[in-house]
């Protein structure tokens, strides 16, 4: 049995949600037909926070078709935060000084901490965390502990926390949920066999008989995937029993662990370059309040294209050594 | 070959820069109908793993409010006049230290970044402040690109020295795949060869950062005319 479970956090979280949708549509009457649709988006996420998994999938399926809908009839775009008067902000940044900095590195401590410690907390038939589940009751612990921190600090309430954390939710926008539902068209990706097809394609165009054109096509074809599904972890089984295996490793006789090695890192190099990788490009350009939703991808296109050479180079030579 | 209509919608969507959601729905549709399942299981199916997905939401949420109301007080402007007074520092400098500590983190599998909770509130104001110096404020076009790479640091950093010492993610599951297959590799093994890597990304992201650097020195040196009519 377990003392706490990650769906506390979730639950949490939903309220949060929720809250914020509750505020949206306050002001809705005002902003008219994009505040209501952003009322009605925050409030379905919220749902599938607090009892998504309660639900049966189609259902939730249905809701996140609505968010969409939502967003794209709703014409909701991201709201640049504004978070009062630089003077203000200026005058208690000096009175507080460094007191303003404990709790945002009080929040990642707790985590690694956390991270660490829950595990271990179990006795006989109990313990205090799913192990698998660890992770994330470290965070949500780290955001708790920094929540109340802050609040102490700036002596606030809840009240002022809600409308910040909302102000920054709002500059965020839709693209909080491009991350689960590009997993959503992962799976969907998967179930259909579209990465084999696109292994098999690569196989059947380039001459694999050269060693080295086997590698080109491996550490290729893991940056190409990469790039249409956001995701390294998912075009690695694809590409490594796709090509990986059958070429570089049965083939040329391919060292497995220098060909995996580099290949998932040449997945990555695809990572930084597609806005299909929200999380990781999209959300931080939100969230730095960039006008050019691409800018981060502008700036990471040329380290990420020179490293894949790199690892394609380095596979090249170790992968075939022995 | 049908379930290959998705892709194409992907590539035309982001082209064409349609709204990015609607463009993965409507890829999982078609590559869903073209593969002949229902519209009710394509439903479920995106339900279900939108459900088991949610952690991916989940950090940025939960830290939003505590991050916020650091803001309202000041957060910034404080993190901004600590790093103000250190001689050698430079915008592309700090970026590369947190680089270098973040991916030292990572290799004994550490997460202890992320763009809410490092880069918005700490990094990217401390790179702007000591960019701006004693001047004049940037132009927009200097300060977002400033804040991108920022972004590209905390990225850069978390990437590309995974599991190296202590294996926690990427590298079990490639041994989870590996072994599937039949073909059995050294959880230690797969790490080390992550090593060049690593080091590649922390020079590759030194060269980024002296590029920038050297754009914000010439922003300095244009006389002080252009750069008041230049600025917002």
């Amino acid at each position: 049995m377990t003392l706490v479970s990650s769906e506390l956090f979730y639950g949490a979280a939903g309220v949060g949600l929720i809250a914020v949708a509750v505020q949206c549509a306050r002001r809705a009457p005002r902003s008219g037909r994009r505040g209501w649709a952003t009322a009605g988006f925050y409030g379905l996420l919220g749902l599938t926070f607090c009892v998504g998994p309660r639900l049966p999938s189609e259902w939730v399926g249905g809701m996140v078709v609505a968010m969409v809908v939502l967003v794209v009839a709703g014409r909701m775009t991201p709201e640049p935060s504004k978070s009062g008067d630089e003077a203000m902000r200026r005058a208690s940044a000096s009175r507080l000084g460094n007191r303003l900095l404990l709790p945002a590195v009080l929040i990642p401590t707790v985590v690694v901490v956390g991270g660490l410690l829950l595990p271990r907390i179990k006795g006989d038939g109990w313990s205090l965390v799913d192990t698998k589940q660890s992770t994330q009751i470290a965070l949500g612990a780290g955001c708790a502990v920094g929540l109340l921190a802050a609040m102490r600090v700036t002596r606030s309430g809840y009240r002022v926390a809600v409308e910040e954390g909302g102000r920054l939710l709002l500059a965020i926008g839709w693209a909080l949920i491009l991350p689960p539902l590009l997993a959503g068209l992962g799976g969907v990706f998967a179930r259909a066999g579209v990465g084999d097809l696109v292994a098999q394609g690569i196989g059947a165009t380039l001459p694999m008989q050269l060693p080295w054109a086997a590698v080109v096509a491996y550490a290729g074809g893991m940056a190409l995937f990469t790039l249409l599904m956001g995701n390294a972890f998912a075009a690695f089984p694809v590409m490594t029993l796709g090509i990986g295996l059958p070429f570089i490793v049965r083939m040329h006789g391919g060292d497995p662990a220098v060909m995996s090695a580099f290949g998932m890192l040449s997945g990555y190099c695809g990572t930084l370059m597609t806005p299909m990788a929200a999380n990781f490009n999209l959300v931080p350009a939100l969230l730095l309040e960039l006008e050019d939703r691409r800018a981060v991808i502008k700036a990471q296109v040329p380290f990420a294209l020179a490293l894949w050479v790199f690892n394609v180079l380095a596979m090249g030579f170790f992968v075939y050594r022995k | 070959m049908m379930a290959l209509v998705g892709i194409l919608v992907v590539v035309v969507g982001l082209v064409l820069r349609w709204n990015t959601l609607g463009v993965i729905l409507l890829a999982a549709l078609a590559t869903g109908l073209g593969a002949g399942f229902s519209v009710r299981e394509i439903l479920a199916l995106v339900g279900s793993l939108f459900v088991e997905n949610r952690f991916m939401s989940l950090p940025v949420v939960l830290l939003l409010p505590a991050i916020g109301l650091l803001e309202k007080f000041g957060l910034q402007e404080r993190a901004a006049g600590l790093i103000g007074g250190l001689s050698h520092a430079t915008a592309g400098r700090v970026m590369w230290v947190y680089q270098a500590i973040r991916q030292l983190a990572s290799t004994v599998g550490l997460t202890i970044g992320g763009h809410a909770a490092m880069v918005r509130p700490l990094i990217a104001p401390m790179a702007e402040a000591l960019a701006k110096g004693d001047g004049p404020p940037l132009p927009t076009a200097l300060s977002s690109r400033i804040r991108a790479h920022a972004a590209a640091s905390e990225n850069w950093g978390n990437f590309f020295a995974d599991d190296i010492i202590v294996a926690i993610g990427p590298v079990l599951l490639m041994k989870g795949v590996l072994d599937a297959a039949g073909v059995p590799v050294g959880v230690v093994e797969l790490g080390l060869w992550g090593v060049p890597t690593a080091i590649m990304a922390l020079v590759l992201g030194a060269w980024r950062y002296r590029l920038l650097d050297r754009d914000v020195v010439k922003w300095r040196q244009t006389p002080k005319e252009e750069q008041t009519r230049g600025a917002p």
